[in-house]
């Protein structure tokens, strides 16, 4: 669950993180007015959106005067900013945050990551903060610096000492830049998150430590202790299809081809996307039905892939299971059809669990379909039909 | 024999009297597995499903020394339930629950060091020694007792790879969910470390797909093992889009996150043989056997 830059922002400081004043705003006019009750010489306007990578797309502006800041809030408000990390439609602003443009003696990076392998939670950290540092830590990893904390994240004192020697925090600022990794660690630990970053981390001229940049991703699946970010967590769910998908227990993932899939378990989700695209067809979604799915859930996600103009056909991939059985996907497409009057065809491939029984349905019930013996031949027989060759 | 779990395991329910629980707890029965107690706390000296309750899994472990247990209680008590049946000295651990939150894994995690149990999961559809015992929520439909161990981060790649090497005749020695969680109990370099003991497994199937270190550590671990059986691998997810939306890619791809297409690469590199998909796993497996 991605938290964008403004509300990360407002976590870390309830737990002592020392960032820059600001304020979000919705127009240009808040914006300006924002800026004007700041009392700063410098401004910084940045476009709030559910993905990093906006420096380098020119999502932040620095603006000298509330007036400049008006008119930069204008230009970002309501455009599509494409960055390395959405996807190439880009996602809308709707919002900007301005604020305080901090002066900067150095620029770190900081990130709070859990590492799965050794359990534990562990700080990354650089000299090289900034909005390239990413491409740079790929290309040359040893810029990057690791610390495990303990699995509950207690911090080593004396380690930590020598982190921030190895990141080139310089000496007097050292005593602040402990204080804000304690209250990052502490903020990341009482809000359940897989991941904060502050980048760049500023070390002021008068060698205070500033996280001029954050982000963090929350565990959804803590969710049920922090009710608090349940808007949040709907809000993070961009698309539409998605949404709906979310409200009905499955994953769903809309991707850019013409093959609907309709699939229950993640990793066969995956393995039939495989086939498609290795017979030469482009999947239009990920589908996992999650075990708990009713036949009604089930059918609302193929009602999303119906009205999907760009779904030529649907491929039915189903291992009934322990817990998914067969027939309950069949049940499912015969719900959707009957509501649906675009009836797209479907190659179906059934296994295990009441297979037999599914195939009845759909023939019983008369959807357009083709039964498929092997998952291979499914992908093919999906691939021939969105490509006319049906 | 079988790894983990045989005919005699005798196997407690941690959440016996939910809905999951009893539904799940009776089909283990009815296939034969020795289910001896349930645990839920409150509910301690009552009997569900002919089984007896206690309120903690050490007083079940007293009383009808259970040595393994499946875990099905919801997602904000699992970590509690795993670190009880860990103090308690449960050998087999065995956690169903999905969507366990990371922070409370640690905890597990930490629990589990130098404990002698294993745990399998969480969000696992469990361990099956096919005719000798069920522990999990996965369809027996399509096992039978054979040659072949299966290891696998996929539930329902499992049963596929299952149906298909019961319909070859191949049958399994026994398949092991470890799960799709990010921090996990048993991986499958573990699970490799067992079928390399057991004389019934023959051969072994890995399935593997985007995301994590599993197919790394596994092929770190045969490179260095003189395994003996051969080792059939799917790894799914190779068309996958990459994942940029959650913003944190960049990071794990800087922290050494590898494609689907290289972890098959680092698996064949050490030996193992690569299944070009999901159809092919048990042809694979045969023709291995065959020239074995």
């Amino acid at each position: 669950m991605y938290i964008p830059e403004y509300h990360a922002k407002e976590i870390l400081a309830q737990y002592g993180v020392k960032v820059p004043e600001g304020g979000i705003a919705r127009t240009a006019g808040e914006a300006e007015e924002r800026a004007r009750a700041l009392k700063v010489e410098r401004f910084a306007v940045k476009a709030q959106i559910l993905a990093g990578g906006r420096g380098a797309a020119g999502g932040v502006v620095m603006a000298p005067t509330p007036s400049a800041v008006g008119e930069a809030a204008a230009k970002l408000l309501g455009t599509r900013l494409v960055t390395a990390q959405t996807d190439a439609a880009g996602e809308v602003v709707e919002r900007v945050y301005v604020e305080e443009a901090v002066e900067a003696a150095q620029a770190l990076y900081l990130a709070f990551v859990i590492d799965p392998t050794g359990a534990r939670p562990m700080l990354l950290g650089s000299a090289r903060g900034g909005v390239d540092f990413e491409k740079e830590a790929q290309a040359d990893p040893s810029i990057l610096e690791t610390l495990h904390l303990a699995h509950d994240g207690a911090i080593d004192a004396d380690a930590l000492g020598a982190f921030m020697v190895r990141i080139g925090a310089p000496e007097p600022a050292r005593a602040a830049l402990h204080d804000l990794i304690a209250a990052m660690v502490r903020a990341a630990l009482r809000n359940d998150a897989l991941f904060v970053e502050i980048n760049p981390l500023v070390i002021t001229p008068a060698n205070v430590a500033v996280a001029v940049d954050a982000k963090m991703i929350l565990d959804a699946n803590a969710l049920f202790r922090h009710p608090e970010f349940e808007t949040t967590a709907r809000e993070a769910v961009r698309d539409e299809y998605e949404r709906v998908a979310r409200d009905n227990d499955l994953n769903f993932v809309r991707l850019d081809g013409d093959i609907g899939v309709v699939v229950n378990g993640a990793g066969l989700g995956l393995a039939t996307n495989d086939m498609i695209a290795e017979a030469g067809g482009r999947p239009a979604n990920f589908m996992d039905i999650r075990t708990t799915a009713t036949s009604f859930q089930i059918a609302r996600g193929i009602e999303l892939l119906l009205n999907d103009p760009r779904v030529k056909v649907l491929l039915v991939n189903v291992h009934g299971g322990g817990m998914t059985v067969c027939d309950t996907v069949a049940e499912a497409l015969n719900f959707a059809y009957s509501r649906n009057s675009r009836k797209l065809p479907v190659v179906l491939r059934a296994a295990g669990q009441n297979a037999d029984w599914a195939r009845s349905i759909m023939k019983d019930r008369r959807l357009p379909h083709e039964n498929a013996a092997t998952m291979r031949d499914a992908a093919a027989r999906a691939v021939a039909i969105a490509g006319g060759k049906g | 024999m079988a790894i983990l779990i045989d005919a005699d395991t005798r196997v407690l329910v941690q959440g016996l009297t939910g809905r999951a629980g009893t539904f799940y707890t009776d089909l283990a029965i009815r296939y034969g597995t020795e289910c001896v107690a349930g645990v839920r706390p409150g509910k301690g000296g009552s009997t569900h499903v002919g089984l007896p309750v206690f309120d903690t899994v050490a007083e079940a472990r007293d009383a009808t020394q259970a040595n393994a247990s499946l875990i099905m209680v919801p997602p904000h008590r699992a970590a509690d339930a795993m670190i009880e049946a860990i103090a308690a000295g449960i050998g087999v651990i065995v956690c169903v629950t999905e969507r366990v939150p990371v922070l409370d894994m640690l905890r597990v995690k930490a629990a589990l060091d130098g404990a002698d149990s294993v745990l399998v999961g969480p969000n696992s559809q469990g361990v099956l020694s096919p005719g000798r015992c069920k522990i999990g929520v996965m369809s027996t439909r399509d096992a039978t007792p054979g040659a072949v161990g299966i290891v696998s981060r996929s539930a329902s790649l499992t049963s596929e790879v299952v149906a298909q090497t019961s319909a070859l005749g191949l049958g399994q020695s026994t398949t092991i969910g470890i799960g799709g969680d990010p921090v996990h109990g048993m991986g499958f370099a573990d699970a490799l470390r067992h079928f390399r003991d057991d004389d019934e497994t023959r051969a072994v199937v890995l399935i593997g797909e985007i995301g994590g270190t599993e197919e790394e550590a596994a092929a770190e671990y045969l490179r260095g093992a003189d395994f003996g059986k051969p080792v059939i691998a799917l790894v799914v997810g190779r068309h996958a889009p990459a994942e940029r939306r959650m913003g944190h890619a960049g990071t794990l791809a800087m922290l050494g996150a590898r494609s689907a297409a290289q972890k098959a690469q680092i698996l064949a590199d050490a030996g193992v043989l690569l299944a070009r998909d999901a159809d092919d796993v048990a042809p694979m497996v045969r023709k291995a056997l065959a020239g074995a």
